[in-house]
């Protein structure tokens, strides 16, 4: 990997460093490591470069937004609405992230190590190849995949070290796409109606061993293993109907 | 008085060290100043607890002023039904921004005993406030509790606390707001906290069920005036904590109230409280979505909406306890905090002063 361009976000405004990184991008720089980051907003929006973008520091609101191209990791927590909108490679978050993580995301990874806040992939879809995968380490509030139009979702509640549950109230609401892996059972009352609970086929096993080992590398340094998560059974969630809402206004 | 009318986003902090120990103003203006993106510059303001040791018995009156006139019609009308031990400009220097100052000042009293009637003064200051701001044209009482003040007005957090010279206190605990109004105008009465006695509310969010609250409060003698929905969370805690005697949770539990189909799976005496909180205290419930700190003398209680429509961060670290809108505004003054967690929608963190204990419980927390 080529030597880090490094830049001290501390204080520094949020237009300031994402002008920086968008400048340097375009002379060529394809690694960046942020340094005192704290709550900047809209890091690596829009970019389509394949480039390498680490951050110390809490990220702020709208980290990966719109983009396709880089790989971002936030070594500590980020705000609300990581990968809004984004279409592509990955974010990775070693730590906690806030609401409205991967709204309307239509491409790429998200892996966030811990928990997430409310209304976490809220409308992501897919479309013919792009796919897009979030997977989350610890627990969701509620809400959890709304409005879900396409992608994979997965839960896995690896450090249950508290008696929250794992997956909050409204789970899948309004679904009509795409597919929700949650390790464990989850309690019927919680599911929205337009969702709908299925076998897990050799198929999705397959999926879930292929997604985890990638999740697993990129949080290495904390020992996890695949086949010790997939160990515990997975509940799937899909929707029930395609147009849970076709008629609504059609009356 | 501008109408701006723009889309929204406020930012709210606050700060209290549970031992009462003094956090200087420049940590509550760090934090707010950190989330001056969330505001628009049409409001900004401070309470803070603990900064009039040298009255603590006396209720503090900060009163804003159009005209000299309706300065002199209140200070009469304060000085036949109060002693006056002391009263003074509210300390205050240039900044830059700041425009259309109101005359500000600040009144020291102690309710004078009125002949053969039982008085609450609690009660005699509420009526105090609502009738000076009701009825006296210009003149407006934005802070009233003991050992407390609220410093507020039109500019971003900065300004306002350059120009109120926040920098020069200390408090036990100080919430703080940057405002981004949307649907009532920028006007100085109009900015956060909105007080009451010591109650001190700052909020992010739109209540919409302001009408319905409103004239519920009027009720009980409270006169909303200020033209902006937040008002009637600070008279709801007065009325549902002060003078109904309710616990902070079971006020907690009238403004964002279970929803019907979580108290049907209750257990039968939860079920059956929460049922006759819900029938007896539906208009006190706020509608819409709502972040909103709220702080008295007895400490600091955050609460979201039901369903988590406003964010709100808070932490730990030593004795105190920090809440934000955004985890960043918590590190810019403490970079390392015990632990960190995004509180449950619609459930309270309570946060009381405490002298003695040094673990408070986090409950609903959520952390890695």
């Amino acid at each position: 990997m080529s030597e880090p361009l490094i830049i001290d976000a501390r204080d520094m405004y949020y237009r300031e460093l994402n002008q920086i990184i968008r400048d340097k991008v375009r002379e060529g720089v394809t690694h960046f490591r942020l340094l005192n980051v704290n709550g900047q907003r809209y890091i690596g929006a829009g970019l389509t470069r394949e480039v390498f973008i680490e951050v110390f520091g809490v990220a702020g609101q709208d980290l990966g937004i719109f983009m396709k191209g880089p790989t971002i990791v936030v070594y500590n927590n980020a705000q609300d609405c990581v990968g809004n909108t984004m279409e592509g490679k990955k974010v990775v978050v070693h730590g906690m992230a806030g609401d409205v993580c991967g709204y309307g995301m239509r491409g790429g990874k998200l892996h966030i190590l811990g928990d997430v806040g409310y209304r976490v992939g809220i409308h992501m879809k897919t479309y013919k190849d792009m796919v897009p995968v979030i997977i989350v380490g610890g627990k969701a509030g509620d809400f959890f995949g709304e409005y879900m139009a396409g992608g994979v979702l997965i839960l896995l509640n690896l450090w249950d070290n508290d008696s929250r549950p794992m997956v909050g109230d409204y789970l899948a609401t309004g679904m009509h796409g795409g597919t929700i892996y949650i390790r464990g059972e989850v309690a019927p009352y919680l599911m929205g109606k337009e969702v709908g609970q299925v076998e897990v086929t050799p198929e999705d096993e397959a999926l879930l061993r292929d997604l985890l080992e990638d999740y697993c590398r990129d949080f290495s340094r904390y020992g996890l293993d695949p086949q010790e998560i997939l160990n515990q059974p997975f509940t799937k969630l899909v929707p029930v109907s395609s147009r849970p809402y076709g008629k609504v206004y059609a009356y | 008085m501008s109408w701006h009318r723009e889309i929204s986003g406020c930012g709210l902090s606050g700060i209290i060290s549970r031992k009462r120990h003094l956090v200087p103003g420049e940590e509550i203006i760090r934090s707010i100043v950190h989330q001056e993106e969330r505001g628009n510059m049409l409001g900004a303001g401070y309470a803070g607890y603990g900064i009039y040791p040298q009255f603590p018995d006396c209720y503090a009156l900060h009163i804003m002023y159009d005209n000299e006139f309706c300065k002199e019609d209140t200070e009469e009308y304060i000085r036949a039904k109060f002693h006056v031990e002391h009263f003074e400009d509210i300390p205050t220097r240039r900044a830059p921004g700041i425009k259309d100052r109101p005359i500000l000042f600040r009144y020291f009293v102690k309710p004078l005993a009125i002949h053969g009637e039982e008085m609450v003064p609690d009660d005699f200051v509420m009526e105090t406030v609502m009738e000076i701001n009701e009825k006296i044209d210009g003149a407006f009482v934005f802070s009233s509790g003991k050992n407390m003040g609220a410093f507020k007005g039109v500019g971003g957090p900065a300004e306002i606390a350059d120009f109120f010279r926040i920098d020069e206190y200390s408090a036990h605990q100080w919430i703080a707001h940057t405002r981004f109004p949307t649907n009532t105008p920028g006007w100085w009465g109009g900015a956060h906290p909105f007080t009451l006695l010591d109650w001190a509310v700052v909020h992010n969010g739109e209540i919409s069920s302001y009408g319905i609250n409103r004239r519920y409060l009027e009720m009980f003698g409270y006169k909303c005036t200020l033209m902006t929905d937040t008002e009637v969370v600070a008279y709801l805690v007065d009325l549902l904590v002060r003078r109904h005697g309710l616990p902070l949770r079971m006020a907690a539990y009238a403004l964002a109230a279970p929803f019907w189909k979580d108290i049907d799976r209750m257990g039968e005496r939860e079920r059956m409280l929460l049922t006759a909180m819900r029938m007896v205290y539906g208009s006190a419930l706020l509608n819409g979505p709502f972040a909103v700190l709220i702080a008295w003398n007895g400490g600091m209680m955050g609460l979201n909406d039901r369903i988590k429509l406003r964010p709100l961060v808070a932490a730990v670290h030593g004795d105190r306890v920090y809440m934000a809108s955004e985890e960043s505004a918590i590190r810019a003054v403490c970079p390392e905090p015990d632990r960190v967690w995004a509180p449950k929608a619609g459930e309270p963190v309570i946060v009381p002063f405490d002298d003695t204990s040094d673990a408070w419980e986090v409950k609903g927390c959520r952390s890695l």
